[in-house]
């Protein structure tokens, strides 16, 4: 049996489209304020999971070793996860098995991404994820393949551009809360009807913008948790699971592989329907449609249904069920690893009522987080709660 | 914000300061050059592509035929077992329209492109590539039936391209 591992602390910087820290600064302040939070120093500190996006876009190599210093890792147990966009919450899934295992009791866990120095754009980088023979020579770009999997979900259940827009709408509002955001806005579905065609269905309002940040948090053993506070955060569940390469030849119409992710975590969590027993989701929204393709394959909504309990306000931060109560991606910002972790950090912050103004109104126990990454294929899962 | 959470650091460049070049920068790019091996599942698929032909493998465990070929299969995970050769018709299984580039400029003239599922290969196998020959947007549709126009036989170089791209039916 696996220990029973505990959040002890959180911090992130501000989501901006340049900032001028360097990775490795971004990532000792996000960190900083973590160890801050959870009151307790680098010393205390037994492991060091680091998580970062592609190296592509700091033009530095090996980034894990590049972020070392900042992340805390320096003389210990130290490294570095890659799982493409769902690395911000694979990067604490990776920090629990540390304390779970028993191999340490306190495991700092840090994320961090700096998109703007690439130039022209940093999409420009998302042109080598994809197969360099038979993709690359079309000319293919990242919005490619969203635009076209966002269009086969429309086309599976009759969905809407209009449906989809809601999402954006409310969390751009709901990032207008969050200190740290990017983006956070109050907008109409007609503006993002109105925006610029990147590539169609996707339009500018529906994408989350580039951004630069870091977050962490701390994980340590009940034990140490329950010296440092009398509330105690606990991991309840964590999954993760990843479709085939060749997404050509996947179902883009619903994300078997978070069902698979989702599942795993609900087993570890002992819940049985994830609509009544989680209070909260931070679901990972780099595009609107994402948000409602999620919360599908998360089971909080039955295949296609997801726009119409969107529509309801039921997903609203003072609705019945808040999803992205932060702003998500789409509101707070989008550097990548650090945008999964910012989500972590949000469910920690709802459960300690540390939220300020974005504070869910109901009183909350269980909160979800999940990211999505690699060729749009891999999901990451981590649930959390307090007694 | 709250008791424990006061303050959220950070420092933002403004455009104007990275515009004006307020901001130190130190400039770099590269140039690296790569050779890539096509592979043994995809050097065929290419040099079938040249004659005018597409090629899938098929295993004869699960009995799917895979668009793109591939020496092994993933779900039975052994070596597949024979060359299956195609139609180079198809249906879209979902498309869109492009208006920004690789590096995320803006194109003059949109592209389309979809995902083809191709007539001879197991169901939802397929591949990206480029639609044309459309009167207009609205007559793409999912589940469109196409066919791919090829480039001259003397012009076909053994690559994705050696299809200029698919057009209706």
């Amino acid at each position: 049996m696996p220990r029973k591992v505990c959040v002890i602390g959180a911090g992130m910087t501000l989501f901006r489209r340049r900032m001028l820290e360097t990775p490795k600064e971004l990532a000792f302040e996000a960190t900083r304020m973590a160890l801050e939070s959870a009151g307790i120093e680098r010393k205390e500190v037994d492991t060091v999971v680091a998580g970062s996006a592609p190296d592509a876009f700091d033009g530095v190599h090996m980034k894990g070793e590049y972020l070392l210093d900042g992340s805390g890792g320096y003389a210990r147990p130290y490294s570095r996860v890659f799982v493409g966009g769902a690395t911000g919450v694979y990067t604490p899934i990776a920090a629990w098995w540390h304390v779970a295992s028993g191999l340490s009791d306190v495991c700092l866990a840090v994320a961090e991404e700096k998109m703007s120095p690439l130039q022209p754009h940093p999409q420009y980088a998302f042109w080598s994820i994809f197969d360099h023979t038979i993709e690359r020579p079309l000319g293919v770009t990242l919005l490619w393949i969203f635009a076209l999997e966002m269009r086969r979900y429309m086309h599976a259940y009759n969905i809407k551009e209009e449906e989809i827009a809601l999402v954006s709408v409310k969390n751009k509002a709901n990032a207008i809360d969050h200190p740290c955001a990017q983006l956070g806005a109050k907008i109409t579905v007609e503006d993002v009807m109105k925006s610029e065609k990147m590539v169609w269905p996707v339009k500018r309002l529906d994408v989350s913008p580039t951004s630069d940040g870091a977050a962490a948090v701390v994980l340590a053993s009940e034990e140490i948790a329950k010296r440092l506070t009398k509330d105690p955060v606990y991991v309840a569940g964590c999954g993760w699971n990843i479709d085939s390469t060749y997404w050509t030849n996947r179902d883009l119409s619903y994300p078997q592989y978070l069902e698979n992710a989702a599942r795993m975590a609900y087993k570890q969590a002992g819940i049985k329907n994830p609509r009544k027993e989680i209070d909260f989701a931070e679901v990972y929204d780099p595009f609107d449609y994402k948000e409602l393709h999620h919360m599908e394959g998360l089971q909080f909504a039955k295949k296609g249904e997801a726009p119409k309990m969107t529509a309801s306000g039921m997903t609203q931060r003072n609705g019945e069920f808040p999803i992205n109560p932060s702003g998500g991606l789409l509101g707070v910002g989008n550097p990548i690893a650090a945008a999964g972790m910012m989500k972590v950090c949000e469910v920690y912050f709802q459960l300690t009522n540390q939220a300020g103004k974005r504070q869910v109104k109901k009183e909350v126990h269980t909160g979800l987080a999940q990211a999505w990454g690699d060729l749009m294929q891999y999901s990451s899962v981590l649930i959390l709660r307090r007694n | 914000m709250s008791e424990r959470v006061k303050f959220f650091p950070g420092r933002e460049v403004s455009a104007e300061a990275f515009q004006s070049g307020s901001v130190l920068l130190t400039e770099y790019s590269t140039d690296l050059k790569y050779s890539w091996a096509s592979g043994v599942a995809i050097g065929k698929f290419l040099n079938e592509l040249k004659n005018g032909k597409i090629v899938g493998r098929k295993c004869n465990r699960c009995d799917r035929i895979l668009v793109p070929p591939r020496m092994f299969c993933e779900e039975c995970f052994r070596l597949t077992d024979s060359w299956i050769y195609t139609k180079d018709t198809g249906t879209v299984n979902t498309y869109s329209i492009a208006y920004v580039g690789t590096d995320a400029s803006r194109l003059k003239e949109p592209l389309y492109i979809a995902v083809i599922n191709i007539d001879g290969a197991s169901p939802g196998m397929g591949f990206l590539h480029l639609l044309n020959e459309i009167k207009s947007e609205k007559e793409i549709k999912v589940g469109m039936k196409v066919r791919a126009v090829w480039k001259e036989q003397s012009e076909r170089t053994g690559s994705i391209l050696d299809i200029k791209y698919f057009k209706p039916l």
